[in-house]
């Protein structure tokens, strides 16, 4: 039996992508530039562990949640998912794993409900299980029975986030990748959303693939963190493993912010605004 | 659960979705059906204006029919044809295409849920476009062969899911540029495939290209069933060429959608906003 929910391998991927500082002329191709989005990235994630991949912006987090579910083939490496190749075997990947992105991406004008039972008919679930299990989970999200009838476009940024991950949860993956779910929402709904993170890895089999630029999340809620810069990955281990690679200074606890400017040599945010947006 | 029951689920689930589509956006819905009503009214009262145009005796009501089938057809056919070569558009509008692809849900299974609706929205759509019209101009379709037209439009149905699948494919390739050039793609089938004349009156070198259009072949059998009563026995011929092409048509989309597919997760156009 497979121990090993998720393994990467040497995983490379570029992108191509117009180059934007040539002049645009008519009846010209315009040169591509390449963009390394991830380079020999290899991890392993043990089943039931809650795994984090932080990085600034750019950093191809993103691309490598992408790769995994089955959106992205990788130009070199393997990627397989309870021993299920992503490029070989991706219907087996896909009923094993559900994702909740960063921009929650919905049909705008439907309800919570309408888009939730869509996307358990897409999973095969039968309607009057679907429609009890979205009820429980997005009343434990804290969203009101009153919103659930309500064209999504009419709720809050935080409020959709939390129907998207209701509808991670919803078709019960064995495999989550949260990739920054907690980005832009207010700390009532994070404080949520984490919660709930918690609770389904108390007491359900499931292990959680997290990327996320926010330092104190990472620490919080992951077993173990990969630190990934420039589409490489500088340093993996549990958080406190992290913090003891360098000396505290004046007794402070170091943090993974020190962390990770000890490894990479800058701020987390002089690396946002240096790396370009691949992912 | 069986594969088959899970795979049904998954296509109701675009059939589902695409009826919610038309609900929440009602007004547009509301919106097409008048343009598509005013268009097939105007195109009409074209053979109905011909005597006084021409001023010469013509037999006005076969002219009716004649733009009539050729306007309503064509509005049948390019439902089914927009239906489905915009399913990749419309997620890239919604912002779900990750999402709905990253579902296991084959896509053949895609197809069929967004076949079924397209057909019966295209169906119910030109039956109320037929029920307005009717109210405008005496139609008389006594000595039609209605079982002929029935297998013919189905016959077409199937050539015009090919033809939708093939465009599909240009969302999915052109993410920013992809939904305009399907609509060139039914402007050129509305052109050369006789919907409003007959193709003979276009240049050669059109003739040539109008016999391609599985178009071409539906409205000229149905013209064949409800203006001139043909046996459904002489249509057959048309009818199974129609299936042949349309099969073949379906086919070759499903497969060039498969490397198309791979090729955007390969080149990473599967993005939400293009």
């Amino acid at each position: 039996m497979c121990t090993h929910a998720l393994e990467i391998e040497g995983v490379h991927k570029v992108f191509a992508r117009k180059d934007r500082s040539a002049s645009k002329r008519p009846f010209r191709r315009r040169k591509r530039e390449r963009v390394v989005a991830l380079r020999d990235v290899s991890l392993r994630i043990e089943r039931g562990e809650v795994f984090g991949v932080l990085g600034p912006n750019g950093s191809g987090k993103s691309t490598l949640i992408r790769l995994v579910s089955t959106l992205l083939l990788p130009d070199e490496g393997r990627i397989r998912v309870f021993g299920h190749d992503v490029a070989e075997d991706p219907f087996a990947v896909k009923r094993m794993i559900n994702r909740v992105s960063v921009d929650a991406a919905f049909f705008k004008k439907f309800s919570p409900i309408e888009n939730l039972l869509y996307a358990a008919r897409l999973y095969g679930l039968p309607a009057g299980e679907a429609k009890e299990r979205m009820r429980t989970i997005m009343t434990r999200l804290g969203l009101k029975e009153s919103t659930f009838g309500q064209p999504m476009e009419h709720m809050s940024r935080g409020m959709q986030q939390k129907v998207a991950v209701a509808r991670g949860f919803l078709t019960s993956p064995i495999l989550l990748l949260l990739d920054e779910p907690t980005t832009g929402l207010d700390p009532h709904s994070k404080r949520d959303v984490q919660a709930f993170v918690d609770e389904i890895r108390a007491s359900h089999d499931a292990t959680v693939l997290l990327t996320t630029h926010d330092m104190a999340e990472a620490d919080r809620l992951c077993d173990r963190i990969a630190i990934i810069d420039d589409g490489g990955i500088v340093a993996l281990d549990t958080p406190e493993g992290l913090k003891r690679r360098i000396p505290s200074e004046n007794g402070h606890e170091p943090t993974l912010e020190d962390v990770f400017i000890a490894l990479t040599g800058r701020g987390f945010e002089d690396a946002e605004s240096e790396t370009e947006e691949v992912d | 659960m069986p594969a088959f029951i899970r795979e049904m689920r998954g296509a109701y689930a675009f059939v589902e979705r695409n009826v919610n589509l038309i609900k929440r956006y009602w007004g547009w819905e509301v919106v097409w059906l008048v343009y598509s009503l005013v268009n097939s009214l105007a195109v009409t009262y074209i053979g109905a204006g011909m005597e006084r145009i021409s001023g010469q005796a013509l037999d006005t009501e076969y002219l009716i029919t004649y733009l009539l089938v050729g306007t309503l057809i064509w509005q049948y056919l390019s439902v089914i044809f927009y239906a489905i070569s915009e399913m990749i558009a419309w997620e890239r509008w919604e912002g779900t295409i990750e999402y709905t692809f990253m579902a296991p849900v084959s896509r053949p299974t895609h197809l069929i849920g967004t076949t079924l609706f397209a057909i019966g929205y295209g169906v119910v759509r030109t039956l109320v476009i037929l029920a307005i019209v009717a109210g405008f101009f005496r139609l008389d379709l006594g000595g039609a062969n209605l079982i002929g037209a029935v297998l013919m439009l189905l016959a077409g149905s199937v050539s015009f899911v090919g033809l939708g699948i093939l465009a599909a494919v240009l969302p999915l390739l052109y993410p920013e540029r992809g939904a305009q050039m399907t609509n060139a793609v039914a402007a050129i089938l509305l052109l050369i495939s006789g919907v409003y004349y007959p193709i003979e009156t276009l240049p050669g070198w059109l003739q040539v290209i109008a016999a391609g259009s599985p178009a071409t072949y539906v409205i000229r059998g149905m013209r064949a069933c409800l203006l001139r009563g043909e046996a459904t026995a002489t249509l057959l011929p048309t009818i199974f060429l129609l299936i042949g092409i349309g099969l073949a048509i379906i086919v070759v989309g499903l497969i060039i959608f498969r490397y198309v597919e791979a090729y955007a997760k390969r080149a990473g156009r599967l993005k939400r906003s293009g």
